[in-house]
């Protein structure tokens, strides 16, 4: 086996960052609603990774309850858009986000 | 060792599944690779001494938030026609990874992580479990705890308005 | 150069309440104001006589107050200066001008005047303008006026005089054309500002010279010889100062507005055309009497104007026939007379002059408005006559100032103009030897006709037989006596006020005068010419001289002789030209207004209305409006382009921080 490095907070910093990247191009690019909505989730799991990796660099507890309201906010939230995702179906029977376009102009 | 293997494999699962999410037609699909991202994540909480947080992200992300969001997909009733295909759009795609991928890794081309702590400090005795975690919540951070009580019960209450047929 | 120690040695003291003198009027002029208003858009309804009132009031406290510091002068051995800094007005690099009042003996004289006569005048106006729709603006501008001219006569710099000066300009103008809705009156308010305007321009000019020389507007550190003032420079000033008084108190060439003024209400004619504003030019030249002490071109430039003034305005109104415009012109002529007392550096003399003029020309206004409203709205003399019985209280008060303005011995008018004439014919001329005689010989003439005119207009108004339509006299009646007691009390100080000015030749106090005296003490020239035993002689001559004219007029329009049309024919084509004004107005008219006219009309059909107006403001709208159009379609409505944006923006703040 060969050697691998030891795993520093770099290492998990840059995880976070890729997630966080992932997630964002999954919210620029889909159409989907559900998709969006998901990737909006992954962004936000990406920051709590970072506040986590923080903490345990820090020895400090209060990024793990940041991270512990975040969970708390990003389940409040979900409730909230997809309580808007079902409002939005009923108005033009589709899940397209690119069919909202009420703000144009 | 055993740390560097478990890092590698959990966030290879955790990007994998992250990228499986992004790029289905069937949002059913990108759910349940959803699931299995927090999963991963969950682990590496663990790996970083965040107990309570990886059962939280399991408990309530895994088994609540998806599932509510497998409710929602199931209850609309999408059908094939409705859902947009991913053909012809693999390099617009690509190419927004890439930009997305340069502003998070902003930091890093910066070097603005040159003064991280390299050697992870002793931690306290049962750091990251529910018995230290809920110490330092009510200790020093009540108050916004109790705020988020709140704040789900507006979201509740949010969710049920906005989600009604006639007002 | 003047050393000016006396000034230096009088007592300047700070006083805190000098500020209410002029506050009282300017807070009644903005409560008035402000209930108006409310009244016109309907939130308010008040009792129409509320205005008045606080006006009246405004001006007592203003007169109180005045008379308070007044009292502090005589209870005071030395000549007393009080001066109060309000706080600091302009402060940009070297110039610093602050809002400071002071009161000398000049200026405490003059506030007491102007604040007695202002109030009797308000308290007239309230009787006059009865029934006026504009009956509250009427009171919110008079005391606004008021409130102007006292920041003018006690301004401690020029700069802050010059802000009294245009806000009585300012106010003349909203009170000339008060009754703005018939065009002729707007026109001659129009009229006003803008020949006051042509001599403002002088006053600013003289500004910017003062302010060149000498680095500073104080007049106490312009009177204590900061600047170093040459004769040349001290000249061009005071000219340009002059220049400025000649505008505001009607002199040649600018006296053509104080006739038209008689459109406003008569009660403004009395206070602003008589008593106060027109009076402001000679404050002025009182004021800067340090400077035409050193001057003496500039000084005798004053006297030749007044003087000529004085015989052109009294020749002008032998032959009017408007009884508001015969006392315009008469108002011109005695202002003549006062800038020629001045001129000659008889300063304490003209002021004199200036406060006994105050007192029967205002009563002689006001009884001549009186008449007016008795007769409604008549104002032609040839319809008048034998007013004697109807009105008695206003013909006992227009007799009274009758024989003021004629100087009549031991009334007002007598002293102040024979004071005058003494001065000027006893003060040697160094530069000009002859011209004092022909000053006195000039003004002697000029009294003469003055008796004349106005005996001929108190004749043809009260006397006689009345000759205008019968059913006017049959409603004619006295005024109320809300108007009559200010008559009555103008008409008794016409008779008493000259007895604070008795020269000492004759065996007076000369009170005013020796009040006046340390301040002007090293701008008067002596007067030695003569000896002052001979100053009896020749307020006999003056006398007799005016008893001519007195009876010349009473054998031509009294004795119901018809020799007046003949008379005015002996001078071919003099009738015509005295009627006509000599056609001052016209020729201004062809030479100047027309060309003025035309440039502003040049002026606002290209230049504004075509360049500015569509060329900017529309075109440019239209562009503005094809960008933001252009910009509109950016937004497509498509949520993740917005989500795209935010995005690139948070890459870029991050960066930057980062930075």
């Amino acid at each position: 086996m060969e050697y691998l490095a030891p795993v520093t907070t770099t290492h998990y910093l840059a995880l976070s960052a890729l997630l966080f990247a992932v997630g964002t191009a999954g919210v620029l690019s889909r159409r989907n609603l559900f998709v969006s909505l998901m990737s909006l989730e992954l962004m936000l799991n990406a920051v709590n990774l970072t506040l986590a990796v923080f903490s345990r660099a820090n020895g400090d507890e209060t990024g793990q309850v940041l991270a512990l309201f975040v969970v708390a906010v990003a389940a409040a939230e979900a409730c909230v858009g997809l309580a808007i995702v079902i409002a939005l179906y009923r108005l033009k029977e589709s899940v397209d986000l690119d069919l909202f376009r009420s703000l144009k102009g | 060792m055993i740390e560097t293997i478990l890092f590698y494999s959990l966030g290879t699962v955790l990007l994998g599944s992250g990228l499986l999410v992004i790029t289905r037609t069937n949002p059913l699909a990108s759910a349940i690779a959803m699931v299995v991202a927090f999963g991963a994540l969950a682990g590496v909480y663990g790996l970083l001494s965040a107990g309570l947080l990886a059962v939280l992200q399991v408990l309530v992300y895994a088994g609540g938030i998806m599932v509510l969001m497998v409710f929602v997909i199931m209850l609309l009733d999408l059908r094939a026609k409705d859902l947009e295909s991913m053909k012809g759009k693999w390099t617009t795609a690509l190419l927004c990874l890439l930009g997305c991928l340069g502003v998070a890794g902003t930091p890093f081309w910066m070097g603005a992580l040159s003064g991280l702590p390299s050697a992870k400090p002793a931690l306290k005795e049962g750091f990251g479990g529910l018995a230290s975690l809920g110490e330092t919540i009510f200790a020093s951070h009540l108050f916004p705890f109790e705020m988020l009580s709140m704040l789900l019960l507006a979201a509740v209450v949010g969710a049920l308005v906005l989600s009604k047929k006639k007002l | 150069m003047l050393e000016l120690n006396q000034i230096q040695e009088t007592l300047l003291t700070a006083d805190r309440w000098l500020w209410l003198i002029p506050a009282f009027p300017l807070l009644g002029a903005l409560v008035n104001g402000l209930l108006t208003l409310a009244a016109a858009r309907g939130i308010l309804r008040l009792p129409p006589a509320l205005h008045p009132v606080l006006a009246c009031l405004a001006a007592f406290a203003s007169f109180l107050a005045s008379w308070g510091a007044f009292a502090r002068f005589r209870a005071s051995a030395e000549p007393l200066q009080l001066a109060q800094e309000l706080f600091s007005w302009i402060e940009s690099g070297p110039l610093k001008a602050s809002f400071a009042l002071q009161l000398d003996a000049l200026s405490v004289s003059l506030v007491v005047f102007i604040t007695f006569t202002a109030f009797l005048i308000h308290v007239y106006s309230a009787g006059y303008m009865k029934g006026d729709p504009g009956y509250g603006r009427y009171f919110t501008y008079l005391n606004l006026f008021l409130a102007s001219m006292l920041i003018l006569v006690m301004a401690k710099n020029l700069l802050l005089l010059f802000l009294g000066w245009e806000g009585v300009g300012f106010c003349s103008y909203l009170l000339i054309g008060f009754w703005y809705q018939d065009e002729a009156k707007a026109e001659a308010g129009k009229k006003a500002i803008i020949v006051n305007r042509i001599g403002d321009a002088g006053f600013l000019a003289g500004l910017l010279a003062v302010y060149t020389l000498a680095g500073t507007f104080d007049l106490g550190e312009l009177a204590s010889g900061k600047g170093a003032f040459t004769e040349a420079t001290a000249t061009l000033v005071c000219l340009l100062f002059f220049f400025g008084a000649v505008g505001k108190s009607a002199q040649i060439p600018l006296h053509v507005w104080l006739p038209d003024a008689m459109a406003g209400p008569t009660p403004v004619s009395a206070l602003i055309h008589a008593a106060t504003m027109v009076t402001a030019g000679v404050y002025l030249v009182a004021r800067l009497h340090f400077l035409y002490a050193s001057a003496p071109w500039a000084a005798l430039v004053v006297s030749v104007v007044g003087v000529v003034t004085a015989l052109f305005a009294a020749s002008i109104a032998l032959a009017q026939n408007d009884i508001k415009k015969v006392l315009a012109y008469s108002t011109i002529s005695q202002l003549g007379f006062m800038f020629l007392a001045v001129g000659v550096g008889a300063y304490g003399i003209g002021i004199f002059h200036l406060i006994t003029h105050g007192f029967f020309k205002a009563c002689l206004f006001l009884a001549a408005g009186s008449v007016i409203h008795a007769l409604h709205g008549e104002q032609d003399i040839r319809k008048m006559g034998g007013l004697l019985k109807p009105i008695p209280l206003t013909c006992v008060s227009f007799v009274l100032g009758w024989l003021a303005i004629i100087g009549f011995p031991g009334f007002s008018g007598f002293f102040s103009k024979d004071g005058i004439l003494w001065h000027v014919l006893a003060t040697p001329n160094p530069k000009v030897p002859y011209l004092p005689h022909l000053l006195y010989f000039t003004a002697l003439f000029t009294s003469f006709l003055t008796a004349f005119y106005m005996t001929r207009l108190t004749l043809r108004v009260f006397f006689g037989e009345y000759r205008g339509d019968a059913e006017v006299l049959e409603k004619a009646h006295e005024s109320p006596r809300v108007m009559t007691f200010p008559l009555l009390a103008l008409g008794i100080g016409s008779l008493c006020v000259g007895w604070i000015g008795v020269p000492e030749a004759i065996g007076g106090g000369d009170s005013l005068g020796r009040f006046l005296e340390p301040l002007f003490s090293l701008s008067t020239p002596v007067a030695d010419a003569l000896s002052h035993s001979m100053e009896p002689i020749f307020m006999l001559l003056a006398i007799l001289v005016s008893g001519l004219g007195l009876l010349l007029a009473w054998y031509v329009y009294g004795l119901k002789h018809v020799v007046s049309a003949k008379l005015l024919q002996l001078i071919p084509g003099g009738k015509k030209a005295l009627e006509g004004k000599y056609f001052v107005d016209e020729l201004y008219e062809v030479t100047i207004v027309r060309w003025v006219k035309g440039f502003a009309q040049v002026v606002s059909d290209r230049l504004v209305e075509r360049l500015l107006v569509e060329g900017l403001v529309d075109k440019g709208v239209t562009a503005l409006y094809a960008v933001a159009r252009w910009m509109k379609g950016a937004q497509m409505g498509l949520v993740r382009a917005y989500l795209g944006y935010i995005a690139i923006g948070a890459g870029l703040l991050i960066y930057w921080m980062l930075k």
